[in-house]
């Protein structure tokens, strides 16, 4: 690395620096998180709880509640089912850019990487839209990479603009703005902005974080809390679990969309899940993988400490996982799922990020939410 | 003389309010049908498309819908939803839902105020969700409310009538009809508020969350009927102060 590189908590010109009082409770409550310290007896002690504290979170998301999986799962649909019903949005993601500025050691998308980099003309957008549409589905996610040179915010916005012709509910997953940028975008008809911290550990974050506005922790860290204050009705959380100590950065997660809330009463809360997979042929069991068991169990964790809070599943899960955690926990499910550039027109314009796990169609998907007695919801939502 | 639901001008024989949307749309038939639910709830977010699964297709003819304003943040972001639900053909009658937040999902009274005046000016059937403040219950009645709608407890919670007193008072005070709408958790609730003299009871996560939908609407029918005959029959006083002493604490009294 470049001697000359700044850390990870220096802001880079451009950058709105915001209040970090969420940001230091957050890094000093996981710093001193030490979740082999709890006991069965703390595990039960937080199943007896009709509200979960923050303690008794840490309690859920220890080794000794793996044993407890099954107890958290009943409490978990049952939370589920008096906060939201039977009810199961659907929604697509859709990548309109994958040109990206940063180095991220961990990602497909990383710059250094020699793929088929691509962007869609506005023209292109509407193709994809269209074929979406037909599809029934009434809600979207834009992605981009992360790069403000080839995806900037007009574009961006003109993306949005363009679909709320087509589509009741917007998100957009991309790179961090300011507080004045997201309030451009919430008035072009985004509604919901979703930006994963990756991991909450400042060492391992500055470690994987080469190069790149995303080396910035606390500006990333701070996105939620703009995009709030830029008039957004909801945001997303998340960390890459497995990139570093996930229980950890899974009680950071909860904890930063805590707070939040707290902060912004009137926000709706959501959290993802992705995860980097274990090596399979890895002989010698690492207690920090992330297998299904810890990733459910991470899931019914964020249920019982926010009831109310949406969790998307995404398809880098398997069809057989994903149809089981919206009958316990998940409220948001993806279908008809492309993660190349375009890809929903005849053909794809640029490269896959990751490999997806489950390619079934909307109805496909629909009709499993059906067989599980939930009920497919398009849309949940009014722009008003 | 037939006891009737008058709300807005229209008679209701139930006073059975159904809540959507928490269970599958194709039960939603057996529900209205078994509770003998005359008029039900629809969140317009949910039925704003006319496209896929639209609420609005599994309403059964001859029910009236009472459309609500959840998703609003503010009296402006109501009013627009309840005249969007116009638009979309739900009729005039709306329920104020005006929530600024996510955890609790405790009503904003202040914004409910507000929004309930802008759509009384409109010509809407307003029913306001509350929290159970006479002197709110006041304004809303002067802002041109129907009806008003005070919670018993948290949303989804199905803790029941924490708030009796507080509606009692309303009950006394306020010649509106008063529906309890949110925390009811069972049909013996139910009757409990029905037998203080609200005049309606809605339910939704109580219904949604039994193991037989169907069945659960029928058991609050039932309740709910047998509360408010209960408190037209009057209900028998109780004794609680030992008042009647051995010696009269009056018998020295000589005319």
């Amino acid at each position: 690395m470049n001697l000359t590189t700044p850390d990870c908590m220096t802001y880079m010109e451009g950058m709105e620096k915001t209040d970090t009082r969420i940001m230091d409770r957050v890094l000093a409550l996981m710093e001193e998180y030490d979740y082999d310290s709890y006991t069965a007896k703390d595990v039960e002690h937080a199943l007896s709880q009709e509200e979960i504290s923050l303690s008794d979170y840490g309690a859920l998301l220890s080794p000794a509640a793996l044993p407890y999986l099954e107890q958290m799962a009943v409490r978990g649909q049952y939370e589920t089912r008096r906060n939201f019903g039977n009810a199961v949005c659907l929604f697509t993601p859709l990548y309109i850019a994958n040109y990206c500025e940063n180095n991220c050691v961990y990602c497909g998308y990383n710059c250094k990487n020699k793929i088929h980099r691509a962007k869609l003309t506005m023209e292109e957008i509407e193709k994809e839209y269209k074929n979406i549409a037909a599809t029934g589905l009434q809600e979207i996610l834009l992605l981009t990479g992360e790069s403000r040179h080839m995806s900037d915010v007009p574009y961006i916005g003109d993306a949005v603009k363009l679909a709320t012709k087509y589509f009741t509910t917007i998100g957009i997953e991309i790179y961090p703005l300011n507080t004045d940028e997201y309030a451009y975008l919430r008035q072009c008809g985004a509604d919901f902005v979703s930006v994963y911290q990756e991991t909450y550990n400042t060492k391992k974050y500055e470690e994987v974080h080469l190069s790149g506005h995303k080396r910035v922790f606390p500006y990333r860290f701070n996105a939620q809390e703009r995009a709030l204050k830029g008039g957004m009705r909801g945001a997303g959380f998340g960390a890459l679990l497995g990139l570093s100590d996930f229980r950890k950065d899974a009680y950071a997660v909860g904890l930063h969309a805590y707070f939040v809330q707290q902060a912004y009463p009137h926000a709706e809360i959501s959290f993802s899940v992705p995860r980097l997979r274990p090596y399979i042929n890895n002989a010698e069991e690492n207690p920090k993988d992330v297998h299904e068991t810890q990733l459910l169990q991470v899931m019914l964790s964020y249920r019982l400490l926010m009831p109310y809070a949406g969790i998307t599943i995404s398809t880098r899960e398997r069809s057989g996982f994903r149809d089981n955690v919206i009958n316990l926990c998940a409220t948001k499910i993806s279908a008809g799922v492309k993660v190349s550039v375009g890809g929903h027109d005849e053909e794809k314009k640029g490269d896959e990020q990751f490999e997806i796990s489950d390619p079934r169609n909307v109805e496909e998907v629909h009709q499993a939410i059906l067989a599980q007695g939930m009920q497919p919801v398009y849309t949940n939502y009014i722009r008003v | 003389m037939e006891d009737k639901l008058i709300i807005g001008g229209h008679e209701f024989q139930s006073r059975f309010i159904l809540g959507s949307g928490k269970f599958s749309l194709e039960m939603t038939d057996a529900v209205i049908k078994n509770g003998g639910v005359e008029m039900a709830t629809l969140a317009l977010r949910r039925a704003n498309s006319g496209k896929e699964e639209n609420i609005l297709d599994y309403m059964p003819e001859g029910i009236t819908l009472l459309p609500n304003t959840s998703g609003a943040r503010n009296a402006e972001e109501a009013l627009r939803i309840a005249r969007l639900s116009r638009e979309l053909g739900c009729g005039d009658f709306v329920k104020v839902e005006v929530i600024r937040d996510s955890k609790y999902l405790l009503p904003d009274n202040y914004e409910t105020i507000k929004a309930t005046e802008l759509m009384a000016k409109e010509g809407f059937i307003v029913m306001p969700y509350m929290y159970p403040d006479l002197n709110v219950a006041r304004d809303l009645y002067n802002a041109g409310a129907a009806a008003i709608m005070p919670l018993g407890a948290p949303i989804g919670t199905n803790k029941g009538l924490l708030t009796k007193d507080f509606i009692k008072i309303l009950v006394e005070e306020i010649d509106l009809p008063i529906v309890v709408d949110a925390g009811i958790g069972r049909p013996s609730q139910a009757c409990e508020a029905m037998e203080i003299g609200v005049d309606a009871v809605m339910a939704n996560t109580a219904v949604a969350t039994a193991k037989d939908i169907p069945l659960m609407a029928t058991a609050f029918k039932l309740a709910i009927e047998a509360g408010r005959a209960a408190y037209l029959a009057g209900l028998g006083r109780i004794l609680e102060h030992k008042a009647e002493a051995s010696s009269p604490l009056t018998g020295f009294l000589r005319d």
